[in-house]
């Protein structure tokens, strides 16, 4: 294949600008990327601007915020482009997000199996039996014990780490192009947490899908990813090989790994992330533009 | 300094009775920091509630300081024994300020000088004295577990439960309040009981622990056991190489404990 047609997703420049009554906020600011078919990291701090990044790319992000770029594009479509009927297509059955809280994200009035099937039944246009079958399938496959029990359960019958994997079997059921998946295992015990990764895996290594793994934990996303994107206030610091993740020169990416307790550091001071306003290149989050 | 024997514990009543917690013993010394490990509906929440008096239905024998602890706990009870929750999103009043949030306990206790007091505690967990008068909303996740620290010690408490304390925050943070903990642990000889589902959190805090499946505690072993990767329990071993990252082949040997 040529490297051309592997690229799923060019994001070139991409600047998110929220206007304030004290000066506008540089959420993003100039980040490039490209996804092919591959498990792509985006690991930062809360605020460095990885979860406005994947918002983006849906057009998700809040009216009133500026989104620029030089290129935000999809399998030849572009993005900012792009009217509101075509991004409807677009939206859940080619590129689907995986949001960070499912307490907000499911309807709280329809059993989760309802809105599994729901999804199969809107992008593929099965019938409601068939749509059911597949709801139950794909909450065993996200190693939910008793699928028919939790297919009629609501929301808030059931518990964050199991709602997170609801989430996961939904936005799995189109067999989307690209899963932008916004810390979603954070909630889980690590080895389910592992086995759902398992999932992903199997998804981008089997259908050819492209994988945006937003995280703050470096050491999961290094053993995971292919890439991975370290973001700081809203700019890219660096691309680096998952696999060569522990050999980065970044003193912040050195400072997120360092941070991590491990078995082994019992009893010392773990070294706490000095940050340095150097490594926002000089620009402090509020100002500049106002 | 904690002794628990045989503790079970109950939610709900008649044929929806849950049993969480299926008798487990721990003991804790004073100063020392145990730590409960295990998934989610494990119990191994559920035990810290009952130590602290939020879950009235369970039997067995707690002990605090050779004292036998009744389903009714008393005034001075509740200032030994302290918690700090889960969610710092959650367990502060969003209508109150920081001031009133610490003011709180020590009028309970009926405290004097409550002013100095509060001042001090934000100073022990490092907290700027400009926060005294702001709301939760307006505090990161990391200022607010910081808060959430304070007010658990701003009664002096000998015993402090931690549920999952930085299960919420980052990396970056996370390693911030670990710091802060084990600084004041050190300072004021507390004596902790850590719950979490991640393993190197408290294989980094604690000096034993304690593997918690449905309700049971399955294997307790020293940290330097579990340092010489010398764990006897299956499910232990697990956890242990799911705390090493994301190895394909790993993941596909785990097991289901049922």
């Amino acid at each position: 294949m040529k490297a051309q047609s592997r690229t799923l997703l060019e994001v070139e420049g991409l600047n998110i600008r929220y206007p304030t009554p004290r000066g506008a906020v540089e959420a993003v600011r100039n980040v490039s990327f490209t996804l092919g078919r591959e498990k792509l990291g985006i690991v930062g701090e809360s605020g460095s601007g990885k979860t406005q990044t994947g918002r983006a790319i849906l057009r998700l992000t809040e009216t009133h915020a500026r989104v620029r770029a030089d290129k935000l594009h999809f399998d030849g479509i572009d993005l900012l482009a792009a009217n509101e009927q075509t991004m409807r297509r677009i939206r859940g059955r080619r590129i689907s997000m995986i949001m960070q809280d499912p307490k907000y994200s499911l309807n709280p009035v329809m059993s989760v199996g309802e809105q599994i099937a729901e999804v199969f039944r809107v992008h593929s246009g099965a019938p409601a039996r068939k749509a059911r079958r597949r709801a139950v399938e794909m909450l065993d496959s996200v190693r939910i014990r008793d699928p028919e029990r939790v297919y009629r359960a609501y929301p808030h019958e059931v518990s964050g780490g199991m709602g997170q994997r609801i989430m996961i079997a939904m936005m799995m059921t189109p067999n989307p192009d690209i899963i932008i998946a916004d810390e979603p295992t954070s909630a889980l015990d690590v080895t389910v947490q592992l086995q759902v990764l398992a999932l992903l895996d199997d998804m981008v290594s089997d259908n050819g899908m492209g994988l945006i793994f937003i995280s703050h934990d470096l050491e999961l996303v290094a053993s995971f990813c292919d890439r991975v994107v370290v973001m700081y206030a809203g700019q890219v610091v660096e691309v680096v090989d998952a696999g060569a993740l522990h050999q980065a020169r970044h003193p912040y990416t050195r400072g997120l790994l360092n941070c991590l307790p491990r078995i082994g550091t019992h009893g010392r001071d773990l070294p706490v992330l000095q940050r340095r306003s150097s490594w926002a290149a000089g620009i402090s989050p509020r100002n500049r533009h106002a | 300094m904690l002794d628990v024997r045989q503790l079970h514990v109950y939610f709900g009543r008649g044929a929806a009775r849950n049993h969480a917690v299926r008798g487990i013993s721990f003991s804790v010394s004073r100063g020392g920091c145990f730590g409960l490990v295990g998934e989610s509906g494990s119990g191994k929440s559920t035990v810290l509630k009952a130590i602290c008096g939020l879950a009235p239905n369970w039997h067995g024998s707690l002990h605090l300081a050779q004292t036998a602890l009744t389903q009714k706990r008393g005034l001075d009870f509740c200032r030994r024994v302290q918690m700090v929750f889960q969610d710092p999103y959650g367990s502060l009043h969003p209508r109150h300020t920081i001031d009133q949030i610490l003011a709180e306990p020590l009028r309970i206790h009926r405290f004097d000088d409550i002013k100095t007091r509060i001042i001090r505690a934000l100073e022990e967990v490092g907290l700027d004295l400009t926060f005294r008068f702001r709301y939760p909303h307006q505090l990161s996740g990391g200022q607010r577990q910081r808060v959430a620290v304070a007010r658990a010690l701003v009664t002096n408490p000998e015993v402090v439960l931690l549920d999952e304390p930085t299960s919420a925050l980052d990396v970056s943070v996370q390693a911030e309040v670990l710091n802060l903990l084990a600084r004041l642990r050190r300072e004021r000889n507390l004596t902790y009981v850590l719950v979490s589902h991640d393993l190197s959190v408290v294989a980094h805090m604690c000096d034993r622990l304690a593997v918690m499946q449905h309700g049971r505690i399955v294997e307790s072993l020293d940290i330097d056991k579990l340092h010489n990767q010398r764990p006897s329990h299956p499910y232990t071993r697990q956890l242990l190489l799911a705390s090493r990252g994301y190895d394909r082949k790993t993941i596909d040997a785990f097991k289901d404990f049922d």
